[in-house]
């Protein structure tokens, strides 16, 4: 094995097209080492990307934030600004793992692993997210729900990284949770989990919102039909039952050992219907302080 | 496999070592820099007993490779004590009993004293989920976190 560290985008992208199969980018390992320990993945190059100042930074930009590669989660959560804009992401980012785990675990290495059940990825999605993909032919911007295709299967074509992730700048008024379900109150991995991303009108009404399941089908996934279900309301019981029916008809699991479909179809619908609300709290005090 | 050239700092001391690629940062500082006192639970994250601080956050050095720790500044438990003289947290876990075989006790010994650097009043509430990542068989919680509260209060002056 070869242990690389390429100083550009440009420098890895090469590495990992000429080692196409061969070739495992590294963020903070806390997926690729267990992988590859466990003899799951053998590979030839490892190409640690920590080493390019554009992936270790969190940088405003049109007045979002762009969130790099090798940002960790600790390092995310000590990021103030991140905290007050996107309370719901940097919430999802730190239930990952232990304070070990977060010390080095990246939310993009989470998005990458392409685990269903990966917690920041719903968040990112009900933010609208946006991943920052270099490759041999150049840069191109994917939104992160077009980025899961399936179990461990992501959008990138061969010699393609993730530099960084786009959250966009958000109205007055706006906010969004996260919320998983798991048997324990740490360290675990999700049976269900739901982001929830709202804007509200000046009269409180909800202006736009947007709705992500994980852990209940093959891929996270972002439920168009429950966003729609809430938009123009208050959130008022009706809206709030379409919006949970919504999410249970959207929700495709299968049974294991950590629930059964019946259970996670229940229960990513309560998270959701919390998650909404939180959001929704969270909004009406960012449009007061404003 | 080419070996790779690796320079650190570990414990304040400029180190170098010569390590394969897959090796990790766990089994470089205990097989090659003599330094046993982060031990090998699980191997895979879950146990933080090999937990140490690198470039001042709390790692499991089983699941970060040798040759990342190049050009890093790294802190184990045998930097903990001065000369002779205990960390207060080391001698906090005598004192109350915090420990029986002493395996995770390393790694919680390195965590705790991070959690302390960042925030010396601690509640039990944040002392208990920082260190939910250090797995403990025989002592019990209790003692752990009670110990740490301890010696948070003596450090602090109180
Ligand atoms: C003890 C423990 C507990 C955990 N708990 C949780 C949990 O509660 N929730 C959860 O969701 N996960 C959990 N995980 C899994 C893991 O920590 C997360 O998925 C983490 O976010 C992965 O990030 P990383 O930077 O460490 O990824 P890495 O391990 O570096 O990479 C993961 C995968 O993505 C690829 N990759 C990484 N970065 C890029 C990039 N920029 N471009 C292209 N490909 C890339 C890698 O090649 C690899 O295949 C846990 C892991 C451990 C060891
Ligand atoms: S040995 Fe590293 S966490 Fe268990
Ligand atoms: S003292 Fe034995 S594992 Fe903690």
């Amino acid at each position: 094995m070869q242990y690389m560290k390429p100083q550009t985008a440009a420098e890895a992208a090469t590495l990992l097209a000429q080692n196409a199969g061969a070739a495992r980018v590294l963020a903070g390992g806390t997926d690729l080492l267990v992988q590859m320990k466990s003899g799951m993945i053998e590979p030839q190059m490892i190409v640690d990307i920590k080493h390019m100042a554009e992936v270790r930074e969190i940088a405003e930009e049109d007045g979002g934030l762009r969130i790099g590669a090798g940002v960790s989660g600790q390092q995310l959560g000590e990021h103030a600004g991140a905290v007050a804009m996107w309370p719901g992401v940097v919430e999802a980012v730190e239930l990952i793992g232990s304070t070990q785990v977060q010390g080095r675990c990246t939310m993009v290495g989470n998005m990458c692993n392409g685990s269903p059940a990966a917690d920041s990825v719903p968040a990112m999605m009900a933010a609208g997210a946006v991943a920052r993909i270099a490759g041999p032919n150049g840069v191109r911007d994917l939104a992160v729900e077009e980025f899961p295709l399936g179990p461990g299967k992501i959008a990138l074509e061969v010699g393609e990284f993730v530099t960084s992730v786009f959250l966009p700048a958000r109205p007055k008024g706006a906010s969004d949770a996260y919320l998983r379900f798991i048997p324990r109150t740490e360290m675990d991995i999700a049976v269900a989990n739901a982001g929830v991303n709202i804007a509200l009108a000046a009269d409180g009404t909800i202006k736009a919102a947007r709705i992500a399941i994980g852990a209940v089908g093959p891929k996270v996934r972002l439920v168009e039909e429950a966003a729609a279900a809430i938009i123009g309301t208050k959130l008022e019981p009706e809206a709030e039952a379409a919006m949970v029916a919504a999410a249970r008809a959207a929700a495709s699991p299968i049974s294991d050992k950590r629930g059964t479909v019946e259970f996670r179809i229940q229960v990513v619908g309560v998270l959701v219907r919390r998650a909404a609300h939180i959001a929704m709290a969270r909004a009406k005090k960012a449009g007061e302080n404003t | 496999m080419k070996n790779i050239h690796v320079s650190t700092k570990v414990n304040g001391d400029e180190m170098e070592f010569i390590c394969p690629p897959d090796e990790t940062l766990l089994d470089a500082l205990r097989g090659r820099m003599g330094l046993s006192g982060a031990k090998e639970g699980c191997g895979t994250g879950d146990c933080g007993a090999c937990t140490v601080v690198m470039d001042g956050r709390v790692v499991a050095s089983c699941l970060v490779l040798g040759a990342e720790a190049d050009g890093a500044e790294i802190t184990t438990v045998e930097g903990m004590s001065t000369g002779d003289t205990l960390h207060p947290l080391q001698q906090s876990f005598i004192d109350n009993a915090a420990l029986q075989c002493g395996i995770c006790t390393p790694g919680i010994l390195v965590a705790a004293q991070n959690l302390l650097e960042r925030n010396p009043d601690p509640s039990e509430t944040e002392i208990r989920y920082w260190l939910a990542g250090n797995l403990c068989r025989c002592t019990g919680y209790d003692k752990i976190i009670k110990a740490v509260q301890i010696a948070a209060a003596e450090m602090r002056g109180a």
